[in-house]
């Protein structure tokens, strides 16, 4: 089985809008890649898409969906739903308990030890509306923690946490990269993903550059990257760039 | 030496003699008397089992408007229904239903074409629906079926709408004993579900159904206008004294089931509308709810409590 994810002249649309824009190239099984690039520019879009959970593509994206675990933005959730941050945890054995399997002990011991793991022992039974917002995504890391799969797709994962959490949830990110899975991590911070990440996709739209990262994150290709992301044409012309 | 008690004793006062009436009198005997009042207690019982944790999920997922919408879109086909067989409860019901899963489905592609800023189409759609289900009716039938199909008749409950409650109570349980966990999910994070191909949108159609069946039961006891009643005042009055999804289903079905029996006791002695009698006691509990709920009610906020070492 084979982990790879590539994307042959891939676009991907809103509307007719095109969130990302002609985009080619691959994930080498087993790399750690930050998606990095101005607002608008398609990286959630793409990480979504590589998910399964976008509609209006056109070209070919290949990915191993089953094998694939999300995180999305935590603004996405309703942090005020009733429910225990164990109860979170142990929703990451979805993919092999399915809807209606009773968990067993050990199951539920794993997503005990993943919470210790993100250093919230004892929060089992605390509600999620209850915890700050670095100890919500440290419950969503615990969450990946158990779901254990080959590739994992991070967007924005260090937003509005604070320093000691992101260091820990940084530290999480290299043990699954030691461990061999393939990573995809959205990220606006450019001196985290120098200092921690090998290979950099600069996004805007369509790709900017990528490879490994102190190539890509030039000043050159970010103003490039900041051109064209302002480059927005209200009375944009069907893209002829299929036809020729 | 103690005199021997007289055989036959007057019965020891009462608390409620200044009413005339004994304990038994006051809470079991119109229950025992009244063949009619009995089908209507088991009726809205199985009503209050079933349709609280519905409106549970529904008020998790901030779609309490959209069980009045079905409620008031069931009525044109209800009115269908009356118009070709008369009161009977088998043709308002297959008519209902249908009506019911068209306006569903119609909301959920409202939602979605609206991006969930659904609200105001949803309003249109419902009102819409009453209009028409009103002026269906009112081209063959007076003024009392009407009232009798908007505001519900408990006390006429027959033996086939009694099965029918009965029925759908039975297969809402079940049901949501299996759908409960992709529900909890699809409500918390359908985002994650989506990923984990937990099939969400399956598992809402499954909601929907139940909703729509649940919404027809309680017309049958309730009628269009006070149909949700029994669902969400429960759900919402549940929400300050339950913190966990399964406590919050627990306590509004148990609002719902003392609701059920304290207003039919209210409209039996005071000579209330029965149905609305019961939607007011969930009401009252929500309004005492609000105000005296160890979750976030209102008392809690002006009784200043010791902030916490740590």
């Amino acid at each position: 089985m084979s982990y790879e994810i590539s994307l042959s002249d891939l676009t991907l649309t809103h509307g007719r809008r095109a969130a990302v824009h002609h985009c080619s190239g691959r994930f080498a099984p087993g790399s750690l890649t930050a998606i990095v690039g101005p607002n608008g520019a398609g990286k959630s879009t793409l990480l979504r898409a590589i998910a399964g959970l976008h509609s209006g593509m056109e070209g070919r994206l290949q990915a191993p969906r089953a094998q694939i675990a999300l995180l999305p933005q935590a603004a996405a959730l309703d942090r005020q739903f009733p429910i225990s941050c164990l109860d979170v945890v142990l929703f990451g054995h979805w993919a092999r308990a399915g809807a209606f399997r009773a968990l067993s002990r050990g199951e539920k011991q794993a997503a005990r030890d993943a919470l210790a793991a993100v250093g919230l022992e004892g929060f089992e039974a605390r509600l999620v509306g209850s915890l700050s917002v670095g100890q919500f995504q440290r419950v969503l890391f615990a969450r990946l923690l158990v779901q254990d799969a080959p590739v994992i797709l991070l967007d924005e994962p260090f937003n509005a946490v604070d320093a000691r959490t992101a260091q820990d949830l940084v530290r999480l990110v290299k043990r699954w990269h030691g461990e061999g899975r393939t990573i995809l991590a959205v990220l606006h911070d450019l001196e985290l993903v120098r200092a921690e990440f090998p290979e950099t996709l600069l996004l805007a739209r369509e790709p900017v550059a990528w490879g490994p990262t102190a190539e890509v994150l030039t000043a050159a290709n970010r103003m490039k990257a900041r051109m064209m992301a302002e480059a927005w044409d209200a009375e944009a012309e069907a893209c002829l760039r299929d036809a020729a | 030496m103690p005199r021997p008690r007289p055989a036959c004793a007057t019965p020891p006062e009462s608390p409620f003699l200044m009413f005339d009436l004994s304990l038994h009198d006051l809470l079991w005997a119109p229950f025992a008397e009244f063949g009619f009042l009995r089908r209507a207690l088991v009726g809205c019982l199985a009503l209050s089992l079933a349709a609280p944790p519905l409106g549970v999920f529904l008020m998790l997922r901030r779609m309490s408007l959209t069980a009045d919408v079905l409620a008031h879109g069931i009525l044109p086909g209800i009115a269908a229904g009356f118009l070709v067989a008369g009161l009977s409860v088998t043709a308002m019901s297959i008519g209902g239903l249908v009506a019911g899963l068209v306006v569903a489905l119609g909301a959920g592609a409202i939602s979605r074409a609206t991006n969930g800023r659904e609200d105001a189409a949803l309003a249109a759609l419902y009102l819409v629906a009453l209009a028409l289900g009103v002026t269906l009716i009112s081209t063959r039938a007076g003024s009392v079926e009407l009232s009798h199909l908007l505001f519900g008749s408990v006390l006429g409950v027959d033996d086939p709408a009694l099965f029918m409650m009965a029925g759908i109570a039975s297969l809402t349980l079940v049901v949501l004993a299996f759908a409960w966990r992709p529900l909890v999910l699809e409500c918390f994070d359908p985002g994650f579900a989506a990923a984990a191909r937990a099939r969400g949108g399956l598992w809402h159609m499954v909601f929907l159904g139940l909703l729509v069946l649940n919404v027809l039961a309680a017309f049958q006891a309730l009628g269009t206008l006070m149909a949700v009643g029994l669902m969400m005042l429960p759900a919402v009055a549940a929400r300050y004294w339950a913190r966990s999804v399964g406590g919050l289903a627990y306590v509004a079905a148990a609002v719902a089931l003392v609701s059920s029996y304290l207003g039919l006791l209210l409209s039996y002695h005071v000579d209330l509308p029965s149905g609305p009698a019961i939607v007011l006691v969930s009401g009252g509990f929500w309004v005492v709810s609000v105000l005296c709920g160890p979750v976030d009610g209102l008392l809690f906020r002006f009784v200043r409590r010791a902030h916490l070492a740590g």
